[in-house]
């Protein structure tokens, strides 16, 4: 019966074409995306000295995540919700394969080699599990999600892959996916007092979770705690960090003039320290400057959600909001000594086709979404 | 109807997926803010801070080493000098394999094992750009195979630093001294020392003159990168060069002295009236050029402990009794004290004897009844154990120091011995004692506990000769300025009547040139002026009484046994030009030995300053040796 609802209601929508889904296509928020790459393109600049060595590339590269975002936005929802089972099994099944084949980096297996592309599946993953449990939740009534026994699923969903990741072992990436799902759940109105049971649950196997963790992890921790105490080891990317962005000033050094990005004191400034080389280039302007446009990515993705008429959009809108957020806000408190470095890029900025290409997807979803934003879904099962 | 139940639920749903979202939002908006004002605080509130760091992080100042100023001699020559120094550096991070490139290099200049291993370790120190030398003092020949072989040799460099090199060898080395790399205890403040490479004075004028020769180190203001690579110079002081040194001594006499003296022998040659050094001999002597090198650890042993102490200058740092040739002193100072007048005659039977003991005279039988030029001439041991004792031995003190001895001469020679000469306090404040009356005795004919060196006889024999307080010094001038007046008028008078001054030259003049004097050897040829000395033998061992019943000799007994041979002499008698001090250790007895020595050197050094002419000193303009 509900199939027959469906194909009705896909007949419905024949005269919805993709000319009228191009118009459709949300053009201030490319825009926004435009002006992000547009400042990753003067900040590689500026790393590499030149166009040649990372901005020409990362403008490229851009490009066809341009075009694979507005071509995504065209694809219809329902048909993304359908295969996010796929997506999401594919993701696990990438991340299996780097624990199997995945090429080592800073102790740990990330990536795994896709033709020209280092593909790093953990970052696929959490915009799969985005899909995959907004695809779960689409279907539950309210009262099915108050059932435990529901929520069984969508939470081995969730850590699964958050185990996976772990083993790598990424510390970080794996945090970050799990308060994703944990957001996704979170708006699916999953009630209350089950998250403070877990926030309680994982409080009291911190301690515990400490002593497992690897040796640079718990450097990370400890250096984070106290920057001066390894000026010259551990503790030498954030002092040097602080020391670009303070030496910034309120209108910057200039383009091309920062000593501390130049004169090689940042590490990584091209992928993960972008944001220092663009607050000691540009001050306090540029750096609350671009802070604003990133921010003005996480209103739209909620704007996107609230405007959504089905569950499924609202909650991959919010899903990846929030993971856009997550990935703005560990890489700028990580650049500022706010939390532990955690090799987090800033999207759309740093240096990385991996990273451009999971973002510019994630974009597309989110268009999609709001493209699509008033399509019926099947109605949710009683 | 599931339309409608739908549609109900899907608002629930929405209600509660909106509150939920605004809740997120709101925690993603203030997460965001809290980093806007993390950024506010450290780029505004804290910028000041962390822009000082920024521009110390950028800077670094590096030091540029002067080349040292070289030490010359009275005629300019280069006693003290540089010489470049072609080194092979190798930069690890232009060669692909570290290993290959020192196997090709030692197939073209032969490395030894430790010099490898020394290259290893230093390449595991060093920064991935940074130079390590992996052979020094490279001849010219071995750098033209280095260069040709260059493709081959990956990550090899060439340079040229400067050494310091002394063309002179061991002729000088007691004079001039040596340069060796800092020790904690040179470090004087200045950075430069810090430098790889940089020397220091160890001895000699290199030591005295250490600042004047340094210099002052460059500054160049660089750029550097998190590696301390070196991006751009952004200022430059240049380095001042070390100023030259020159000094009195002439190397070619000096070299010609040296060949008269045999080991254990000490020349001291000085203008009487300027009191400048024509030479200080000390046999034997080192080469300096080990220590530039860098010294190894068997040729230090050997020098330091072998008894000839060839790295110790004898003229200022040996010390000894000055025997006979002290008595001059001991005259004036009884002329002086009037406990005895010039024609006042004491009897000598040949032995003075004083509580128990027996002091012989040189001479068994004894002299008679001498007066002072009588006892000067035939040195009587009696007359001045008989004036020792009427004197007491603080007033023979203060005579010697005004003569130079026991007294620091403040010679630019660091390091150089005051010497001893013994009071009642110094008696009793170095062994407790009081000092007795026949302990005057010995110290009347300059034995006991005298301990004095060859240069302040020398100088006391320039105070006789000018009746001046001539004082020895070895700078000519620094950067070819003179220095310090070198006009016998600038010096003091030593406050000695001139008719008790006149006396003593006039004993000396018959010590070598009259009959029953004890210098004969020491006359010179009628061209040169005639001669005045003393001649002096210490003994180093009691000579027992069965020793003298069985017919004692100084020649037969073993070597260290045998007495030192000395003379102090100047010469011409009425116009003094140079005055000499001759110190033959063990070498059995002044008259005979030492007294030679000293007129084949009077002789050496009137020949090579007649007709030589000294140039005053000029400005150099050519520093590179």
């Amino acid at each position: 019966m509900s199939g027959v609802y469906e194909r009705r209601l896909l007949t419905q929508d024949r005269g919805f074409g993709l000319l009228q889904k191009f118009w459709q296509i949300p053009w201030s928020f490319a825009l926004l995306t435009c002006a992000l790459a547009g400042i990753g393109y003067v900040a590689l600049y500026s790393a590499g000295g030149g166009p040649e060595v990372y901005a020409t590339k990362h403008a490229t590269r851009f490009g066809f995540g341009f075009v694979l975002m507005l071509t995504i936005a065209m694809i219809d929802i329902r048909l993304i919700a359908r295969f996010a089972w796929a997506g999401y099994l594919l993701g696990i099944g990438l991340l299996v394969l780097v624990l199997l084949h995945g090429n080592v980096g800073k102790g740990a297996q990330r990536w795994i080699d896709i033709g020209p592309l280092q593909l790093q599946p953990s970052e696929l993953m959490k915009i799969m599990l985005v899909l995959a449990l907004a695809a779960w939740f689409q279907r539950a009534s309210y009262e099915r999600v108050g059932n435990p026994l529901f929520l069984i699923p969508p939470a081995i969903m969730i850590l699964v892959p958050v185990g996976l990741i772990l083993k790598q072992p990424n510390l970080g990436t794996a945090l970050i996916t799990a308060m994703i799902g944990g957001a996704v759940f979170f708006a699916a109105g999953v009630r209350l007092w089950k998250f403070a049971l877990i926030l309680g649950a994982v409080g009291c196997a911190a301690p515990i979770a400490y002593d497992h963790l690897r040796d640079y992890q718990k450097a990370r921790i400890n250096v984070f705690l106290n920057p001066e105490s390894d000026p010259l080891g551990a503790g030498y990317n954030i002092i040097q960090s602080k020391i670009a962005l303070g030496s910034g000033g309120l209108w910057g050094k200039g383009f091309l003039q920062g000593t501390q990005g130049h004169l090689n004191f940042l590490p990584e400034k091209q992928t993960d320290f972008i944001f220092t080389m663009i607050a000691e280039e540009f001050g306090l302007v540029g750096a609350l400057g671009t802070l604003a446009l990133l921010l003005l990515v996480v209103v739209f993705c909620f704007l996107v959600a609230m405007r959504c008429r089905h569950q499924f959009g609202r909650l991959v809108a919010l899903g990846l909001g929030t993971n856009f957020f997550l990935y703005v806000f560990v890489n700028i408190a990580m650049v500022t000594g706010s939390i532990p470095v955690g090799g987090v890029p800033l999207p759309l900025i740093s240096w990385g086709g991996s990273a451009m290409l999971t973002t510019m997807l994630g974009f597309g979803l989110l268009m999609s979404c709001y493209v699509h934003r008033d399509v019926e879904f099947t109605a949710a099962r009683e | 109807m599931i339309g409608h139940t739908a549609r109900r639920e899907e608002e629930r749903r929405r209600g509660i997926f909106t509150r939920r979202a605004a809740l997120l939002g709101a925690g993603q908006l203030a997460l965001l803010g809290y980093l806007g004002s993390r950024l506010w605080s450290i780029q505004q509130e804290e910028g000041e801070k962390y822009t000082l760091l920024a521009e110390e992080n950028r800077l670094s100042a590096r030091l540029m080493s002067s080349p040292r100023g070289r030490v010359l001699d009275r005629q300019g020559r280069v006693v003290a000098g540089n010489k470049l120094n072609w080194r092979a550096l190798l930069v690890v991070e232009q060669t692909q394999d570290v290993a290959a490139t020192l196997e090709t290099f030692s197939r073209i200049v032969p490395l030894t094992e430790a010099e490898r291993l020394r290259v290893e370790r230093e390449l595991r120190r060093r920064r991935r750009f940074v130079p390590v030398v992996v052979r020094e003092f490279l001849s010219w020949e071995e750098m033209a195979r280095i260069e040709v072989h260059a493709p081959d040799l990956p990550g090899i460099l060439t340079d040229v630093g400067h050494s310091r090199t002394y063309p002179e060898g061991e002729e000088m080395a007691h004079l001039v001294g040596y340069v060796a790399p800092p020790a904690e205890r040179d470090m004087d403040g200045d950075p430069v020392l810090a430098l790889p490479g940089m020397r220091v004075g160890r001895a000699g004028i290199e030591r005295f003159h250490e600042k004047v020769l340094r210099g002052r180190a460059g500054v160049a203001q660089l750029e550097v990168n998190a590696l301390g690579r070196v991006i751009r110079e952004l200022d430059r002081r240049e380095p001042l060069p070390g100023e030259d040194v020159q000094i009195s001594v002439d190397a070619v006499l000096h070299k010609k002295l040296r060949a008269q003296a045999k080991e254990g022998t000490t020349i001291c040659v000085l203008d009487a009236k300027t009191g400048e050094i024509v030479s200080l001999v000390s046999q034997p002597s080192f080469d300096p050029n080990v220590f530039a090198a860098g010294i190894s650890p068997a040729q230090w042993r050997e020098w330091t402990s072998t008894r000839s102490t060839p790295l110790i200058n004898k003229a200022t740092n040996g010390l000894y009794a000055p025997g006979s040739t002290f008595k001059m002193v001991v005259a004036l100072a009884g002329l002086e004290a009037k406990v005895i007048g010039p024609g006042d005659r004491i009897s000598c039977p040949g032995h003075l004897d004083f509580g128990g003991n027996r002091f012989h005279c040189h001479n068994r039988r004894g002299h008679g009844a001498v007066d002072m030029r009588v006892a000067l001439k035939a040195s009587c041991d009696v007359y001045f154990y008989h004036l020792a004792m009427r004197l007491g031995i603080d007033r023979i003190a203060a005579m010697a120091n005004r003569f130079g001895m026991g007294v620091d001469l403040e010679i630019d020679i660091p390091g150089a011995r005051r010497g001893l000469v013994p009071t009642r306090a110094w008696r009793q404040q170095a062994h407790n004692k009081s000092w007795g009356l026949g302990d005057n005795i010995i110290h009347g004919i300059g034995q006991g506990w005298y301990q004095l060196t060859p240069l302040s006889l020398a100088v006391m024999s320039a105070r006789l000769a000018t009746g001046r307080a001539v004082q020895p010094h070895m700078t000519r001038a620094i950067g070819g300025k003179p220095v310090r007046g070198t006009k016998p008028e600038d010096f003091p008078s030593l406050g000695i009547e001139e008719r008790h001054l006149q006396l003593m030259r006039s004993a000396m003049f018959g010590i070598v040139n009259e009959g029953g004097g004890t210098a004969p050897r020491a006359k010179l040829p009628p061209s040169y002026g005639a001669m005045c000395g003393k001649t002096g033998s210490v003994q180093v061992r009691r000579v027992t009484r069965q020793q003298r019943e069985r017919g004692y000799s100084a020649e037969r007994v073993p070597r260290e046994w045998r007495p030192h041979a000395l003379f102090v002499c100047y010469a011409p008698h009425h116009d003094p030009q140079y005055a000499i001090s001759v110190v033959i250790e063990h070498g059995i007895a002044g008259g005979k030995y030492a007294a030679p020595v000293a007129r084949e050197a009077m002789i050496t050094v009137m020949d090579h300053f007649r007709g030589v002419t000294t140039p005053q000193p000029r400005v150099a303009e050519n520093r590179r040796a």
